[in-house]
């Protein structure tokens, strides 16, 4: 009697692992194993135990969100594909068919821009049409706008290798490079929700934020050639940035879907696109979710940022402006989440909030580059 | 709350105020971007050094205890709320939540609690005086902790911040214990009253040190002026390392140093790097810039206005200044930095509006490009100040620079430091020397070589049947006038010379023809000035035209160089320079002990769930009652979850 009982009980967490899950969990750990094999004179302790992290988180990611189990093997073998057409000779990106056109780094790329418009345009139709059919093609484009994306970073992490051995290093060092991850992470980060919260018609929202900075992207490339790679400066060769910036990013880019959704709901409320928009309990319920998980990640940047500072600049605050609007951006979360958490605050003004905080995140992102001076001008435009 | 909130838009905005405005500048700079009634204002507000204002530091000590009292208001209820399970909530006030339900049936009680605790609830029971139990449960109450954790780091990291900001400082400057220094003397010279003693608790300051120097104290910068902290050992460098990439870009910066305990004398070496300080006694020593330290120069001054004399060797030091005496007047010559590595794209720019599609998809294809770039050697700068005090500024390379296939002398002038350099390229001979160039300059400046250099042009024009014999002395006369119209002033004498006194519709016409007799007696002048100096004759061939030409461009120049002498550099000793920052942070720890607790608070508070349960079990009937923290979907399905569970269970009894 009390076992039917007991096993309606949610099963353990180990036990709801699937025979995928530890396929997946060998196959990032035999990878990871067969870097260290190969690579281990040249790491020291620390790095060793990078990748050993790496390889834990991976796995773990892989638990937490299925979809990861395919999507990063996907993008992995991608860029394994680049990096074996390559033969070590960077010149055949421009000679050799499958480099030009689809997996050199600037062409993956550009393929990652292209789908993150088509699927912007996709989103837009199907939720116009209330076609869940279109929608899903939406998703489907974006799940490949980001398999192009994580490839083309990690052909371009190898890249900067052929370029020169002291060249080489993670591609997240300056504004082109990071403005590819926001994209990348943006878009994870909201097809988590959308299938966790079954609601693909915000796809529409997002997949606008990610074009605009899709639009910049390309500008950036074709008119300021800020694709080159270039070299590490003293300053940024630190583990520190491999962690630094990616986690910032991650804050970046949930405070672009929350403000996205805040959008979404305001227009909700105005009475617009009627019916067409998910439930506004759901959207409101993934602003904050949305929020919550950026301003940990925010959190957890700045205080790295702050350790960074510490080894590079001799202190780990000299109120630097990025510094002083990441402060900024932070304490205008805080006072988000207070107003929610503890004066119970919900819709409208929220929403308003979480679309200002776009606002203030952008200028704490590329505004402070563009028009104030500091020990963080590494990424001028 | 509300009072906490309008203290951190406060904070915000002055936090804004001090992005914009560029903090800790010298104050003159100030004053001339904002006028003297802005500036003075500011500086009353203490906008020039934000955030180590009072009011700022106020507003921080506010904060720290405005969070203070909420843990101390908010603390006790927190704890006795985490701990209680609500056993004796009542039947009413189970009714009234949202997610509360009575269904008709009845369940074992050990049943449920064996789910609840497989779940991970901690559950306890409670037999009421009516007869009826009930199982009280919570799971997740680390939530509430995460709130202590959170604020509790708010404070800690303030506290920390606090302990390294530079409040002791400020106090002690409003008291007049310590007065800022303003002047520039030299170190030892500074009194006591502006000197920190080694003892000072927390700091961050600068000095310089050249190769195979020493320095014991460092620099903080302090308002209007600055102080100098005594160190409780002393640094030497030994020796500075800059690395760059091919691309120019540097890409290592190191200093050897040896630190030279006062007390007990240990030494410590050690190489710091950008990123990887060195630690001594609590002081950490960190690679912040590098410089030219003061290199011993070599070098050569040709007298411009008298071009015939040899030229003078001279020795110098870079950054430092001298007097130089030149036609009799007295200059002060102000050595700047000598730059041994100067890396110059060479590559000509071409117009982007001129590519192609294809040429443009090529490029961003590629992230490698090909720049011309190019090290074209050392150089130094120099001003050259007059009796009155006015300077033109000198940018001179050492090295030998290739343009266009021909090598080239490169200098630069300037007589404002917003400008940017005007350069002067002096053609060079076979010899890669500027000697060359120098006799022809010589030659033009003597008129007492004008009868020869007309004859021989003279005779070739004749020779080539250019001008009759009749024109002969007219010819001649021309050529001396426009030798000696051009030694005084150039290209632009001449130019002057034609609109002063030539009708507008004649000047092109006759302009040409003072340029072309000045090509065609260079040559000659070239000539001679070989033949008296006993030096073989250029070569008569394409280059030696060209050397001529750009001689005659380099030539006409020189009237605008402002200088009376031309300083070329011949040879260094580089002596460089590291600027080090050292700091002292005790309150480092405490900051990073409160960002984790930060992060763990943050954690706690929106990933830890707590949910509370309750079960009343009567006869024929059960009531199952769930809150939490948080109100959402996640909270409906584990409702749903549970009431279906229990009416299964209800179902299924015998
Ligand atoms: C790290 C992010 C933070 C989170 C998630 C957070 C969360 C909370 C929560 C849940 C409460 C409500 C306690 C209650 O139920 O009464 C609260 C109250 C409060 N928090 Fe925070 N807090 C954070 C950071 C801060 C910061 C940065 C400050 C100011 C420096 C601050 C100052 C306060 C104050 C003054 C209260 C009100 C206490 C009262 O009057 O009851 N908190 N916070």
């Amino acid at each position: 009697m009390s076992s039917t009982y007991r096993l309606a009980a949610q099963p353990g967490f180990w036990r709801s692992l699937d025979l995928r899950d530890w396929a997946y969990a060998l196959f990032v750990l035999v990878v990871c194993a067969g870097a260290f094999y190969q690579y281990d004179h040249f790491m020291d302790v620390y790095e060793e135990a990078i990748l050993a992290g790496s390889a834990l988180s991976l796995v773990a990611l892989g638990w937490f969100w299925k979809p990861w189990r395919w999507y990063f093997p996907l993008s992995g073998v991608t860029s394994l594909l680049a990096i074996q057409v390559y033969e070590h000779d960077l010149a055949r990106a421009q000679s050799a068919f499958l480099l030009k056109y689809m997996l050199s780094s600037q062409s993956s790329i550009m393929w990652m821009c292209t789908l993150f418009v088509l699927a912007t345009g996709v989103y837009w139709a199907g939720l116009l049409t209330r076609s869940a059919t279109l929608q899903r093609m939406g998703s489907g484009l974006t799940w490949a706008a980001c398999v192009m994306g994580l490839a083309g970073l990690g052909t371009r992490w190898y890249e900067s290798y052929l370029i020169g051995a002291d060249v080489g290093h993670i591609p997240v060092s300056n504004l082109y490079e990071v403005f590819v991850l926001f994209c990348l992470v943006t878009a994870l980060m909201y097809l988590y929700y959308e299938a966790k919260f079954a609601a693909r018609q915000m796809g529409a929202f997002v997949l606008l934020i990610i074009s605009a900075a899709v639009v910049f992207i390309v500008w950036y490339a074709f008119d300021r050639q800020a694709h080159e790679i270039q070299p590490l400066i003293p300053a940024l060769q630190s583990w520190w940035m491999k962690i630094h910036v990616p986690a910032n990013f991650v804050g970046y880019g949930a405070f672009a879907i929350a403000a996205m959704l805040g959008a979404a709901e305001l227009m909700a409320m105005r009475g617009w696109l009627a019916g067409k928009l998910p439930p506004m309990e759901v959207m409101d319920e993934v602003m904050y979710k949305v929020i919550a998980v950026g301003f940990l990640f925010f959190t957890i940047a700045t205080v790295l940022g702050a350790m960074w500072a510490a080894d590079a600049w001799g202190g780990y605050w000299s109120w630097d402006p990025k510094e002083t609007w990441a402060l900024i951006v932070w304490l205008n979360y805080a006072a988000w989440l207070h107003m929610r958490l503890v004066k119970g605050w919900r819709g409208a003004p929220l929403a308003w909030w979480a679309v200002v905080g776009l606002f203030i995140t952008t200028f704490a992102f590329i505004g402070v580059n563009m028009f104030l001076s500091g020990l963080h001008s590494y990424g001028g435009l | 709350m509300r009072f906490a909130i309008g203290l951190l838009t406060i904070l915000a905005i002055a936090s804004i105020i001090g992005t914009v405005l560029k903090q800790n500048e010298p104050y003159t700079n100030y004053a001339f971007e904002f006028g003297q009634f802005w500036f003075l204002l500011f500086e009353k507000l203490g906008l020039y050094d934000v955030y180590h204002s009072g009011w700022f530091l106020t507003i921080l000590a506010f904060l720290v205890l405005s969070t203070s009292l909420c843990i101390v208001r908010n603390g006790p209820g927190f704890l006795k709320e985490m701990k209680a399970y609500r056993e004796k909530a009542s039947d009413t006030s189970l009714s009234l939540m949202s997610h509360s339900v009575e269904l008709d049936g009845e369940v074992e009680p050990e049943a449920v609690r064996e789910r609840l605790q497989a779940q991970g609830f901690s559950v306890k029971e409670h037999q009421r005086e009516d007869g009826s139990r009930v199982l009280a449960a919570k799971k997740g109450a680390a939530n509430k902790l995460g709130y202590f954790f959170a604020h509790i780091a708010m404070v800690v990291i303030c506290i920390g911040g606090l302990m390294d900001g530079n409040l002791p400082l400020k106090l002690g400057e409003m008291s007049g214990r310590v007065v800022p220094e303003t002047r520039n003397v030299p170190q030892s010279q500074i009194p006591a009253q502006s000197r920190l003693s080694a003892g000072n608790l927390s700091y961050r300051g600068n000095v310089t040190i050249a190769e195979n120097r020493s320095a014991d104290v460092v620099f903080l910068n302090a308002g209007k002026g600055y102080l100098v902290q005594e160190l409780p050992f002393a640094v030497t460098l030994k020796q500075f390392h800059v690395d760059y990439y091919s691309n120019g870009m540097p890409k290592l910066f190191a200093s050897d140093i040896v630190v030279t305990d006062k007390a007990t004398g240990k030494e410590t070496k050690a190489t710091v790097k950008v990123n990887h300080p060195l630690v001594v006694d609590g002081v950490a020593i960190y690679q912040a810039s590098f410089g030219d330290g003061g290199s011993p120069l070599e070098l050569d001054a040709w007298n411009l206005a008298q071009p015939q004399l040899a030229p003078v060797a001279i020795k110098g030091v870079s950054q430092a200044a001298q007097p130089l005496r030149a036609n009799g007047q007295a200059y002060t010559l102000e050595f700047g930095d000598l730059k041994v590595y100067n890396v110059e794209n060479m590559a000509k720019t071409g117009m982007d509006g001129d590519k192609t599609l294809a040429q443009r998809m090529n490029d961003a294809r590629s992230v490698k490009h090909e720049k011309a770039l190019q090290n074209v050697g050392p150089s130094i700068t120099y001003k050259l100040r007059d009796g009155q005090g006015q300077a033109h500024e000198y940018h001179q390379y050492m090295a030998p620079i290739m343009q266009e296939g021909a090598s080239y002398q490169i200098s630069g002038v300037r007589r404002q430091v917003s400008e940017p350099f005007q350069y002067l390229r002096l053609p060079l001979d076979d010899e890669l020397s500027i000697k060359r160039f120098m006799r022809l300059n010589a030659a033009l400046a003597t008129p007492a070589l004008y009868d020869e250099v007309a004859r021989r042009t003279a005779d070739k024009a004749m020779q080539g049947g250019a001008i009759s014999p009749e024109m002969r002395a007219q010819f001649e006369s021309s050529v001396k006038w426009v030798l000696a119209r051009f030694s005084e002033g150039g290209f632009p004498a001449l130019e002057n010379f034609l609109d002063e006194r030539v009708p507008q519709d004649k000047r092109q016409a006759v302009a040409q023809t003072y340029v072309k007799i000045l090509q065609g007696t260079v040559g000659d002048l070239m000539a001679v000035a070989d033949s008296r100096a006993g030096v073989a004759p250029l070569a008569a061939e394409q280059n030696s035209y060209r050397f001529l030409l750009d001689s005659l461009v380099a030539s006409s120049a020189l009237h605008d160089y402002g200088a009376p002498v031309y300083l070329q550099l011949v040879g260094f000793d580089q002596v460089q320079a590291s600027g080090l920052q050292l700091t002292r942070s005790p309150g480092k720890n405490l900051v990073y002990l409160g960002s984790l607790l930060l992060v763990i608070g943050i954690i706690l508070m929106f990933y830890v769930r707590e949910i509370r349960v309750w079960l009343v079990f009567r006869p024929g009937r059960l009531r199952l009652a769930m809150t939490s923290n948080r109100h959402n979907r996640d909270l409906d399905r584990d409702f749903d979850r549970e009431r279906d569970a229990l009416e299964t269970l209800i179902r299924e009894q015998p």
